[in-house]
């Protein structure tokens, strides 16, 4: 049954203090503004087994994020469409908070999150994925792999997995003759939009993007919002056992929405620069 | 494919674009919970049972400064077209955490150190909309557990549907449209608890929905309110 897990470095009441008289001053405890985000590194490419992959730093958050594609069967609703997974896996290696087993609801949330950005922004077109409808499409599995937790996994992912899927290379197949034969071309996903999330903490009335884990640990609430390249919204998780009030709901939306443009910018870039090599 | 809004915008159940499907709930259904109410909205039926505030397990769970609340949303194998493999799925995991998480900033938790307040729900059957019909269920049985709250929770979701703004989606509508965005909130309080969507919105269609989505919570929660009025009336003997 799920209850909240305690996962979080402890945080003692003075401090507590100080990021809420920090927020107050607009001043964060890294020295950050309410509305900047951690650096961001992108790295195109790292596993080259992969079909697709990054290596995405958000301050001291790392996560890789390895695309495969391969051949399966279409779901009997979708006949006709490729089948995209996301799977998230935050490894023993990445907190003194996590051991290896099964993923706990917030593992399941993560993957979720991120899977609903990247479908309903219909960031890839699974209707070219199909090889022969109702029976052979292309599986595209995103698996992330969390290395490293220093707060706000879902941006982080989000950034790894578009990354990967947005610079995947695959051998298309044909059947001919009841027969799979394999192209010697590579070819690009069909990807027509970036999805980009951005995610805000709460403490008392303060909201602010990008929380770290010291700030995780405080915080009340959670709102990620994913915009696509034409700045719709198209995917919105509140988390947390806190709330928000409707006002600082429209208000956060904006600041994401301007917020996502900035990142896309760089996780394009980022994707250029890599296919030039 | 069928017309999901005809001509003269009514939808395929013959609904209005702002209308809400019937509503059914009642409180106290269960005998051995603590508190129980049972809802249907449109064709989902949902019971929920509150159990608490009870000794904590494990024990290391145990919060020293207030109650622990659990939370499992859980539907039968029949509950859907398909048959549901009994074992929570990724997506009741998170159902389970993010109705949890809309509950919790009404209860008063802090009045009950070092105990647990389970909270159990179970789809009977499905239709769109079964989350926010959850929450809405659940708060009720809170209420009926004699739970002290902030205020009570309910929730509804408006959609976006043959490019229109539309409340609360049925299982047609939710699978074959285009925006869903489930809303709960404390009406009374006017604070939002929970906040999901999926699918393209512009800035204006968001904040139409969200609009919507927060007015029909308000006709919900009358709703809710004369079902915990109904459910503590002392029922005539003769009738």
């Amino acid at each position: 049954m799920s209850a909240a897990e305690r996962k979080h470095e402890f945080v003692d009441v003075l401090r507590r203090q100080q990021i809420e008289e920090g927020l107050a001053a607009d001043r964060r405890l890294d020295g950050r503004k309410a509305n900047e985000t951690r650096e961001l590194s992108i790295e195109v490419g790292p596993v080259v087994k992969a079909n697709g992959s990054a290596l995405v730093r958000l301050g001291n958050t790392a996560v890789m994020v390895g695309v495969k594609i391969l051949q399966g069967t279409p779901f009997p609703d979708t006949p006709d469409q490729g089948v995209l997974t996301v799977n998230a896996d935050v490894l023993p290696i990445s907190s003194p908070y996590e051991e290896p087993g099964p993923p706990d609801e917030d593992t399941i949330e993560l993957a979720r999150v991120v899977d609903r950005g990247i479908r309903e922004s219909h960031m890839v077109d699974m209707k070219e994925l199909a090889v022969e409808p109702g029976k052979k499409v292309y599986a595209v599995f995103v698996d992330v792999a969390v290395l490293d937790v220093d707060g706000n996994l879902f941006d982080a992912t989000s950034y790894a997995a578009v990354t990967a899927l947005a610079s995947a290379r695959f051998k298309k197949v044909s059947v001919k003759d009841g027969e799979v034969v394999q192209m010697e071309e590579m070819v690009k996903l069909p990807v027509s939009t970036i999805p980009v999330s951005v995610t805000a903490g709460k403490v008392g009335e303060f909201l602010f993007l990008d929380p770290t884990g010291t700030e995780e640990a405080v915080m009340e609430a959670r709102m990620t919002t994913t915009f696509d390249s034409e700045d719709n919204l198209c995917a919105t998780q509140k988390g947390g056992e806190g709330f928000f009030t409707p006002e600082e709901v429209l208000r956060q939306m904006e600041v994401a929405r301007a917020k996502a443009k900035e990142i896309r910018a760089k996780i394009k870039e980022a994707v250029k620069n890599a296919g030039k090599e | 494919m069928t017309e999901l809004i005809n001509a003269r915008n009514i939808r395929i159940d013959g609904r209005k674009l702002d209308e809400l499907r019937p509503i059914k709930l009642k409180v106290g259904v269960l005998n051995n919970a603590d508190g129980s109410a049972y809802i249907e909205w449109g064709r989902n039926k949902i019971m929920a049972a509150v159990y608490g505030p009870k000794e904590c397990h494990p024990k290391h769970k145990m919060l020293a400064d207030r109650a622990l609340l659990k939370c499992r949303y859980h539907m039968t194998p029949f509950s859907v077209d398909d048959r549901k493999p009994p074992q929570p799925s990724r997506r009741e995991v998170e159902l389970s955490k993010i109705i949890r998480e809309a509950l919790a900033p009404a209860i008063l938790l802090e009045e009950f150190p070092r105990t647990a307040i389970e909270i159990y729900v179970e789809v009977l059957q499905s239709d769109g909309g079964s989350r926010v019909a959850s929450i809405t269920a659940a708060s009720a049985a809170l209420a009926d557990a004699g739970i002290p709250m902030r205020d009570l929770v309910v929730g509804c979701a408006v959609g976006k549907v043959a490019g229109k703004i539309v409340a609360d989606l049925n299982d047609t509508e939710d699978k074959e449209g285009d925006v869903d965005l489930p809303v709960a909130c404390m009406p009374n309080l006017n604070l939002v608890t929970l906040l999901q969507s999926d699918g393209a919105m512009s800035k204006e269609d968001f904040e139409e929905a969200f609009k919507m989505a927060l007015e029909k919570c308000r006709y919900v929660y009358d709703l809710q309110r004369q079902a915990l009025l109904e459910g503590y009336t002392p029922q005539k003997e003769d009738e």
